[in-house]
């Protein structure tokens, strides 16, 4: 009884250890990606370039904060026998209003993006911090560990979509005004181009690199670096 | 537990706010979603010509009011059968297009009909003497439909250029007839008959083009996308061909 008084005197939006730890926590020791290997469909399927990738993790950190959030507000209220479901329209509707926005701002990326954006919905993570947080933590507690999850799972995805542009198309931000040509040959890569020598030069491009297994191999990889790095994550396992 | 009363009411009242919002939106919306798509296959349209208007030229970085102007000023749009006869753009709005326009032309929706009954677009752009032809042709690449605009100079027989567009080929791979500028490059110059006057189209050549007049060279790891741009432009192309000799008669 005295604990719940107490709590119920915290300022609406305080931010203190607690918070701060819903936002820092699932960038390292709660990562959605390297640690929790949810989210991974996408991260597999969209990250060949930066700048999509963004947009991307931009959407997905929209929809984890405010339907964290608007679920936490309701959360005393949603009938516990259809709960799911109502977490699901809340995600669909977000969802919906994010691909709506993104065709009236940047209509290509949209196209690139298709089906990706819609698939939002059945991201696990995005259902599975509804479930395990905002129907238990008041709405500011849910919205931060929304951000916190976007953020974890974004941040996974910019860095795998610039090794893989990087390795695999040589170019940096590809698509954008700031687009630039890091590594591989001058000109556009052609199999039977060689006549103006642009063909040539200390990198190929790794066609490999482009291709979804790519992905998998470069997440594999920073896990590993992860738990070599982080040693609370070793007993885990 | 609730009472299903209560979670009647609660699903209830959930999804009208939810469909009330999303509805707005989308109809809020509806007109800029319209716009930008119009850019985006007029852009396409103009990418079959980008090596025309200008030195370094990309129509997807064009900007917005450039493409229309090229559109009202230089490009005529015309809607043909295939006898080559003009189709009237209240033909073309009964068979469901709004607008009647080239442009307005689903291609998705006329391959599925049989060849005789498609319309097809034509889009003739013009400017300081300068003529060129950019028709629309669609085919199947190795997972889903594969579709490209291909201009054409004024003797029918001359490619100035190609665009092409898919819904979901391998990245890197097959992909890369829409993203490998170098492949649509190989396009320009080509002819589509040989030099006895028989059609050919234009071949995508595994391991290398063999005949600098019709063939370009396909790319490694694509073979069947390849083979499908080959199929797509012989039989694309073919269906223009009455239109293409009406025009040259003329």
């Amino acid at each position: 009884m005295a604990d719940t008084k107490i709590e119920n005197k915290e300022p609406l939006f305080a931010f203190g250890k607690k918070e701060r730890a819903l936002l820092t926590d699932p960038l390292n020791d709660n990562n959605p990606i390297t640690v929790q290997v949810l989210g991974i469909c996408s991260a597999l399927a969209v990250t060949t370039l930066l700048f999509p990738s963004i947009i991307m993790a931009i959407a997905v950190i929209f929809v984890c904060s405010f339907s964290n959030l608007f679920t936490s507000l309701l959360r005393k209220s949603i009938p516990k026998q259809v709960r799911m479901i109502v977490q699901l329209v809340i995600i669909a509707t977000l969802v919906t209003v994010v691909e709506l926005s993104l065709k009236a701002l940047d209509y290509p990326t949209y196209k690139q993006l298709s089906v990706f954006i819609g698939l939002i919905i059945t991201n696990c993570i995005v259902m599975g911090r509804l479930e395990a947080f905002a129907m238990a933590n008041s709405p500011w507690k849910s919205f931060l560990d929304g951000v916190g999850n976007g953020v974890g799972y974004g941040v996974i995805l910019i860095i795998v979509a610039f090794f893989r542009e990087v390795l695999g198309k040589g170019t940096f931000m590809a698509g954008t005004p700031i687009e630039m040509k890091l590594i591989g040959p001058s000109t556009e890569y052609f199999i039977n181009t060689m006549a103006d020598g642009s063909w040539f030069s200390w990198y190929q491009n790794n066609n490999l690199m482009v291709l979804p297994a790519a992905a998998m191999f470069l997440i594999a990889i920073m896990i590993w670096i992860h738990r070599a790095w982080n040693p609370k994550l070793v007993d885990i396992s | 537990m609730r009472s299903n009363k209560y979670v009647i009411t609660f699903v209830t009242v959930m999804t009208v706010v939810v469909a009330l919002v999303l509805s707005l939106m989308a109809t809020g919306l509806k007109p800029v979603h319209k716009k930008n798509e119009a850019i985006f296959n007029k852009k396409a349209i103009l990418s079959a010509i980008e090596s025309r208007l200008g030195d370094g030229v990309k129509a997807d970085k064009m900007a917005d009011e450039k493409v229309l102007s090229i559109f009202n000023d230089n490009i005529t749009q015309l809607v043909v059968d295939i006898n080559g006869n003009p189709v009237s753009a209240e033909d073309v709005e009964a068979r469901g297009y709004k607008g009647g326009q080239a442009e307005n032309v689903d291609m998705k929706k006329e391959k599925k009909k049989p060849a005789e009954d498609r319309l097809y677009p034509v889009f003739i752009y013009e400017n300081n003497g300068e003529k060129y032809y950019i028709v629309s042709v669609r085919g199947n690449g190795l997972w889903d439909e594969i579709w490209g605009n291909i201009a054409l100079e004024d003797d029918f027989e001359t490619i100035v250029g190609a665009s092409f567009d898919h819904q979901g080929e391998t990245p890197g791979l097959g992909a890369e007839i829409k993203d490998n500028p170098a492949f649509k490059k190989q396009f320009a110059g080509k002819k589509i008959y040989d030099k006895m006057g028989n059609y050919t189209s234009v071949v995508v050549r595994k391991g290398g083009a063999r005949n600098d007049r019709y063939e370009v060279d396909g790319i490694s790891g694509a073979t069947v996308t390849a083979n499908g741009v080959s199929d797509m432009l012989y039989s694309g192309l073919q269906n223009y061909l009455s239109y293409f000799e009406t025009q040259s008669k003329s």
